[in-house]
């Protein structure tokens, strides 16, 4: 498969350029944390990515969704990162629709994908225990309790988690914290009795939310899956979530490298266009390519999400980690060629700086990605 | 038939031939420099070596996308990249090292006369003739247009006098396309004309010229009172600045393919074969793993990116500088890898009769020869960023 869009995607990418640029530019972004809006997201902007087809665009088109794949998903993430677009899109419509497909049962499907795709619930998953992404340190507790289950412990870093009516949880049931086996994941209602969820405004004025879970019980179908074997789907749901999150990055890293570049050419000091200097010139121009390495990455990563997945674990670990290091470079290089202008909140360069950080830190950063190849490459 | 049964109809086709015609020993990975076929007048071929060439020569699949009439094999891109990748599978080596392939070859198809495509191309194909480059001179580095050897208009051919350096194989060459100034008064890209000539031709002489790393293909090339016939120019007088740009590009394209992974295992796998592993299975220094992780990414997207260089170039949507931004990380990753070797090798890559020792000093040129990545970062910042007074 060529490493380019067809003409549908290309389709896909303009009208999603458009309507994020009219609908849900950074000026939004900036008006939202600014009013400390509860949300932290707006609804009609939600109500219109349904309207779109936006919202269900990785669901089955038999459950009411677009039935399209990780490529079309990885297009509008773009167009997401380049406007840095809040939405709860990455939580709902690409984790949670993925764990559903993954491991939902028929009902379960039925049940929850419909709701999800016509954007009436927000769904996101919960995995994070610590500080960094230790997916398989996991321990928050599942205990069999007669026919159901009970959950006891902790989660971080849960993406609009304060705005789930789902949460989809990741919990141990088995095994030791350390161990692939023993995990399991449940299909969780926010509003189940004993669940504690504390919204956190990061440094992008995005949320994610702490979680605590005391004696919270289940029934036996709050289950997805199998019990005790839920580390391939975990994976697979992860990767989809780090392509994603790829997206978005290499999103951010045209947008500011477009910006920094008119800038270039449009400041003058010692009577000269400052883009005439060959110092700013050369890492322009450096990172220029390593933007282009990352675009390459990504694309081979979400072709290969949507038609071989075993193979997928390696492309993904490496357009996650290049396109992390591409858009630090661009954030980076941005600030600092745009001079003072780039450090005042005034000037919209930072807010591109602060969401990078968010999600290189996402599902694991350039060097948990590069830990992974090295493991998968056996040394 | 569809494009795609078509295509794996040839590739069944290939496999097999393949099979029953590349000799076991072209089958295994080239041990030194001196094992690779350049082919010429005076090439000392081994009988596998010559087997495969002539073989692969018949079918035109040395020069797989030229057209038939000029020895090549006629082939699309899109099979021309299924015999490439058969070829790797089966771990065929390519039958033929080639400048006349890499660079002459896709400016004569472009600038070349009918006459001049049908004597030079089919002997480059063939392997016949072996040619070398005269670009650079003493004073004309990076700044390349600032060449002086003089080609002096005597009717019916030049006199050409001057010296030329940094020629590869000059020693070894049959034939030279060369970079000469037809008009000094003109400004200095429009006096410059592109020339072939035979390197037997009297009043040519060459010297090498060791590098650090020791033995090196580089050479001095002298030229004293040269007679070059005026059917050997290549485009028109004071033309060759466009003739010699478009031969860079490819040129450009070339070195950055060897940022490509060309051995089997990854990096990572030989470096924990030369330090160890520890308890766990893994390269048993974790400073240098994290760094080789770190390039064997950078690697795989390059790898992606000369992909979608191809396929942007299919789809007609390349940018005619981007083989500037091949070269310049290409350059820079085969650099990386070359120092991690040697990381990784520890004391016993510092043996002098060694190779690693010497490949890796050989690698400091990549950023140097065929434009410096200063030269490509230039190249990129004015046509592809389009940054003013670059």
């Amino acid at each position: 498969m060529p490493l380019l869009l067809n003409e549908e995607q290309e389709m896909l990418r303009d009208s999603a350029r458009d309507f994020l640029r009219e609908n849900a530019p950074v000026a939004q972004l900036r008006q939202l944390r600014d009013s400390h809006d509860p949300a932290g997201f707006s609804g009609p902007l939600w109500s219109r990515f349904a309207d779109m087809g936006y919202t269900g665009l990785l669901v089955p088109e038999a459950l009411g969704g677009a039935g399209l794949g990780m490529v079309e998903a990885g297009v509008l993430m773009e167009q997401i990162g380049r406007h840095l677009s809040a939405t709860p899109f990455l939580a709902s419509g690409v984790l949670a629709v993925s764990a559903l497909r993954q491991a939902g049962s028929p009902a379960q499907q039925q049940h929850w994908l419909p709701r999800l795709a016509r954007g009436e619930a927000i769904a996101t998953l919960a995995v994070d225990e610590q500080a960094k992404h230790r997916p398989e340190q996991i321990a928050l507790q599942a205990t069999r309790q007669g026919e159901g289950w009970c959950l006891n412990g902790a989660k971080c870093f849960v993406l609009d988690g304060h705005m789930a009516s789902l949460l989809i949880v990741v919990a141990r049931s088995g095994g030791a914290a350390g161990d692939q086996q023993g995990l399991s994941l449940f299909a969780l209602p926010r509003d189940s009795a004993g669940v504690t969820v504390t919204r956190t405004v990061m440094v992008d004025a995005h949320n994610a939310a702490r979680v605590t879970l005391s004696e919270v019980r289940l029934p036996a179908d709050a289950l997805l899956g199998a019990a005790d074997a839920a580390w391939p789907v975990l994976q697979a749901v992860l990767d989809a979530g780090r392509a994603a999150a790829a997206a978005e990055l290499l999103g951010i890293a045209e947008e500011v490298f477009e910006r920094t570049l008119g800038y270039l050419k449009e400041r003058k000091q010692f009577g000269r266009a400052i883009g005439e200097f060959q110092g700013l010139q050369h890492r322009a121009a450096m990172l220029y390519v390593d933007i282009e390495l990352a675009r390459a990455a990504l694309m081979n990563a979400l072709q290969t999400l949507d038609v071989e997945r075993e193979r997928a674990v390696e492309a993904v670990a490496i357009a996650k980690a290049k396109c992390g290091s591409a858009a630090t470079l661009a954030v980076q290089e941005g600030v600092q060629m745009h001079g003072g202008m780039g450090m005042t909140d005034q000037f919209e360069i930072g807010f591109f700086m602060k969401r990078a950080r968010v999600l290189q830190e996402l599902f694991g950063d350039s060097a948990f990605q590069q830990e992974r190849l090295s493991r998968l490459r056996g040394y | 038939m569809s494009e795609t049964t078509t295509l794996e109809a040839f590739r069944a086709e290939v496999r097999t031939w393949l099979e029953a015609n590349c000799p076991p020993e072209m089958r295994r990975p080239v041990a030194s420099e001196d094992d690779i076929c350049w082919g010429g007048r005076n090439a000392q071929l081994s009988e596998p070596q010559r087997v495969w060439l002539q073989r692969m020569g018949e079918r035109g699949w040395t020069v797989p996308t030229w057209p038939r009439e000029y020895g090549g094999g006629g082939l699309s891109a899109d099979e021309a990249r299924v015999l490439a990748r058969e070829m790797r599978r089966a771990n065929c080596r390519s039958p033929l090292a080639s400048f006349g392939i890499w660079m002459l070859g896709p400016a004569l198809l472009k600038f070349g006369s009918e006459a001049q495509k049908r004597e030079h191309l089919p002997k480059i194909a063939r392997g016949e003739i072996r040619w070398c480059q005269g670009y650079s001179e003493p004073n004309a580095g990076s700044d390349l247009a600032a060449l002086a050897t003089r080609a002096e208009d005597r009717g019916d051919h030049y006199l050409v006098n001057g010296q030329k350096i940094w020629t590869s194989y000059a020693d070894k060459a049959d034939w030279i396309f060369c970079l000469v100034r037809t008009d000094s008064a003109a400004k200095k890209h429009t006096g410059i004309s592109f020339v072939l000539f035979d390197m037997a031709t009297p009043g040519v002489s060459t010297r090498p010229i060791a590098l650090i790393s020791g033995k090196s293909p580089f050479c001095e090339t002298f030229f004293d009172n040269v007679r070059v016939d005026k059917r050997n120019l290549v485009g028109h007088a004071g033309g060759g600045w466009d003739v010699a740009k478009y031969l860079l590009t490819h040129e450009r394209e070339m070195i950055g393919a060897i940022g490509e992974r060309s051995a089997a295992k990854p990096l990572g796998q030989q470096a924990a074969e030369l330090v160890g592993r520890d308890a766990n299975g893994r390269l048993d220094d974790p400073m240098l793993r994290a760094r080789i992780a770190e390039f064997e990414v950078d690697e795989s997207a390059f790898r992606l990116l000369m992909e979608r260089f191809g396929d942007l170039a299919k789809a007609k949507q390349a940018h005619p500088a981007f083989s500037s931004a091949l070269k310049y990380y290409g350059a820079e990753l085969n650099k990386r890898r070359h120092e991690l070797l040697m990381s990784a090798g520890g004391s016993n890559a510092l043996e002098w009769e060694g190779a690693a020792a010497r490949d890796w000093l050989r690698s400091k040129a990549n950023s140097i020869e065929g434009g410096t990545s200063e030269v490509q970062l230039n190249v990129i910042s004015k046509r592809i960023l389009e940054l003013p007074g670059a």
